[in-house]
């Protein structure tokens, strides 16, 4: 399939009082047409950044997108004018965030906030980009969609209002789809809803999808391929078999290890990753999760391991990526 | 359940927020029922587990039994003693044994306390300790019970992350040697390496201790993984409760059914293969909850009886408690 979108060396930093923050640290990836890359990560490893990044997003100050590229379309985004990514940003590539309490506008209705983006980007009639966005209420699940489009943010409750988020998201038929932590805010039953929802619509519609989530049961059921992230590098990334079933860097292993499973007997101990994350101001140039690695060596303090290749499209970056599954075992 | 006096008890505890209207004359105009008619016993040293959805009701639970809310109606038995009965002054030296861990690690420490302090000041208060030398020594001592450097008193808490802080959080809970600890969402803001640690603290600290935990989560499969009975709570009311293994591979109501469904397992081959019936429809509002059985709406099992009848919460089998009508 056709790549869609191509990160290149995509490096994000934030200038702040207490030093330089490496947000995101030379990242590479695609996305095909029509597929779901998840990226994956624990709080503070760039996975929203990275993201923001693609639609600069990123607030400035402190944040700035010092380096790399992302070919979208044949087009480089961070060499367009400001004019020029306005035309991107909800028309060709949209966001859904995760808190669908903050993100709609609470003093405008449901009804101007889905027709402000297709009567600027689609160029509809109000009377057209209305009728159009009922057709959008009811095919995200919203009973009574006319009525809905009068009504304000705080007459939806939660789950609605992630649906009206992705109706907003799907009503210029985009490309792409960055979705932050869609349902992290979501109780487990309405977190199912949205997210068969989105992707049923992403299927109908071949709209590619990526997923920002610490949630690796959300990822193993809905990604089609996976980035794993750590200390703002991508230090994974394959299908979602590979990763799940052929998991290659220490930090993956360990991630897979430390939640506790519904389809494994219980009282089965957890095995979790020792320490804390890097403080990502004070990185030096070996691997970042080197102090918490059961199997560091010394050469993972001078240098980062570049990313190896294992499988089709599988990679991983640690210099014991050879003798890992030996490791694994012995341990 | 036939012992003589069950360590933790609770009959028919109901917890009916008035609704008011007004500002100068007040008047009340509905209720929220955020419990409604819960009982339930913890034997001494087990972890009973509480599940269920934002509003539930399994928060308020807890609240109650620590007596940071007054119970509408119904008892709270704590090694037989009804803690809705005793005076304040009364209450003192039953409160000591019952402690409580927050969900987030972040609002429940006090910003301008330094780490010894917070653990230093329940002692002091309850008198524990006297000896300001030896209380000091404890305090070193509960740091690295729970796996963080002694030198953290004489930290603040924003010098420490997610994880250590959510430490000191049961550190002060342990400070006055406590017999039953509420966890309440304990470990659900952290991440999941992190979060794992805490785990596996907290069955430590069981273990060391002969602690008996409510562990209140909506995760499912933390509650599965640490619990030895679990129940489920829908819109203030019990709707199952049963030993852990009993209810994840037998689960009778079908709210029970429908969540565990909805948890998503870590095995994209797994996930492949498994059914996703997804439940339609929202949690209805406790002001205003459905006749009958509070699920009926949503449930894929009703019948026109569901709407009238409360059904009784009763024993399926030893030890299995279910509240349907169709089960």
């Amino acid at each position: 399939m056709a790549t869609l979108l191509q990160v290149r060396n995509l490096t994000t930093q934030f200038f702040t009082s207490s030093g330089t923050v490496r947000a995101v640290d030379n990242v590479t990836f695609h996305v095909d047409e029509g597929e779901t890359v998840a990226v994956v990560g624990e709080s503070g490893c760039g996975k929203s950044v990275s993201a923001l990044s693609i639609l600069r997003l990123v607030p400035w100050p402190p944040g700035k997108i010092v380096g790399g590229s992302i070919n979208f379309m044949g087009q480089n985004l961070l060499e367009m004018g400001d004019k020029d990514i306005r035309r991107v940003r909800g028309r060709e590539i949209s966001m859904v965030f995760q808190e669908p309490m903050t993100s709609l506008n609470p003093v405008l209705s449901i009804g101007l906030q889905l027709t402000e983006t297709m009567q600027h980007h689609l160029g509809l009639s109000p009377a057209q980009a209305l009728k159009r966005a009922a057709e959008l209420l009811e095919m995200v699940g919203i009973s009574e969609p006319k009525r809905r489009l009068a009504q304000f943010p705080h007459h939806l409750s939660g789950g609605m209002r992630q649906r009206v988020m992705i109706a907003v998201a799907l009503s210029c038929e985009p490309k792409l789809i960055i979705a932050d932590e869609p349902t992290t805010a979501l109780d487990v039953t309405i977190q199912a809803q949205i997210l068969e929802l989105m992707k049923d619509l992403t299927k109908r519609l071949g709209v590619a999808l990526v997923v920002i989530t610490h949630n690796l049961g959300v990822v193993a059921r809905y990604a089609d391929r996976v980035n794993v992230m750590y200390a703002g590098k991508i230090i994974e990334m394959g299908s979602a078999q590979q990763i799940y079933h052929q998991p290659h860097h220490p930090y993956t292993l360990g991630l897979l290890a430390s939640v506790p499973r519904m389809d494994q007997p219980r009282g089965t101990r957890l095995i979790p990753i020792d320490g804390q994350p890097p403080d990502l101001t004070r990185l030096d140039g070996g691997c970042a999760f080197r102090p918490r690695c059961r199997f560091a060596v010394d050469r993972c303090a001078q240098e980062f391991p570049p990313l190896e290749n294992i499988d089709s499209g599988h990679v991983s970056a640690c210099w014991r990526v050879k003798e890992i599954n030996e490791l694994k075992n012995a341990s | 359940m036939t012992n003589a006096t069950p360590f933790v008890q609770i009959r028919n505890l109901k917890m009916h927020f008035p609704v008011t209207e007004g500002v100068v004359i007040q008047r009340t105009v509905a209720q929220v029922k955020a419990v409604d008619g819960v009982s339930f016993e913890i034997p001494k040293g087990e972890t009973l587990g509480l599940v269920g959805e934002s509003g539930c009701g399994k928060t308020t639970i807890g609240r109650c039994i620590l007596q940071l809310e007054t119970a509408t109606e119904g008892e709270i038995l704590f090694e037989g003693i009804d803690l809705t009965q005793l005076s304040q002054k009364e209450l003192v030296p039953t409160r000591a044994k019952i402690q409580v861990i927050f969900q987030d690690p972040y609002s429940s420490l006090n910003p301008r306390m330094k780490i010894g302090n917070m653990l230093d000041e329940p002692m002091r208060v309850h008198g524990i300790i006297t000896d300001k030398v030896k209380r000091k020594e404890r305090v070193r001592e509960l740091l690295s019970i729970c796996g963080l450097d002694p030198r953290f008193s004489d930290s603040y808490p924003h010098e420490m992350s997610g994880g250590q802080r959510q430490r000191v959080g049961i550190a002060r809970a342990l400070a006055l040697n406590p017999e039953f600890i509420i966890c309440d969402e304990a470990v659900s803001a952290l991440d999941v390496s992190i979060q794992a640690q805490v785990i596996n603290l907290l069955e430590d600290l069981r273990e060391q201790f002969n602690l008996t935990y409510l562990f209140i989560a909506h995760d499912l499969s933390v509650v599965r993984h640490i619990s030895n009975r679990v129940a489920v709570m829908y819109l203030g009311k019990l709707v199952e409760l049963a030993e852990g293994n009993e209810l994840f591979d037998n689960p009778s109501h079908p709210y029970t059914r429908a969540l565990l469904d909805a948890v998503p397992i870590p095995d994209p081959q797994a996930e492949a293969e498994r059914a996703h019936s997804v439940i339609q429809g929202e949690i209805p509002s406790p002001i205003n909850p459905p006749s009958g059985c509070v699920f009926h709406p949503r449930c894929p099992l009703a019948v026109d009886s569901c709407r009238n009848e409360i059904p009784e919460f009763r024993q399926t089998r030893t030890g299995h408690w279910v509240a349907c009508s169709q089960i």
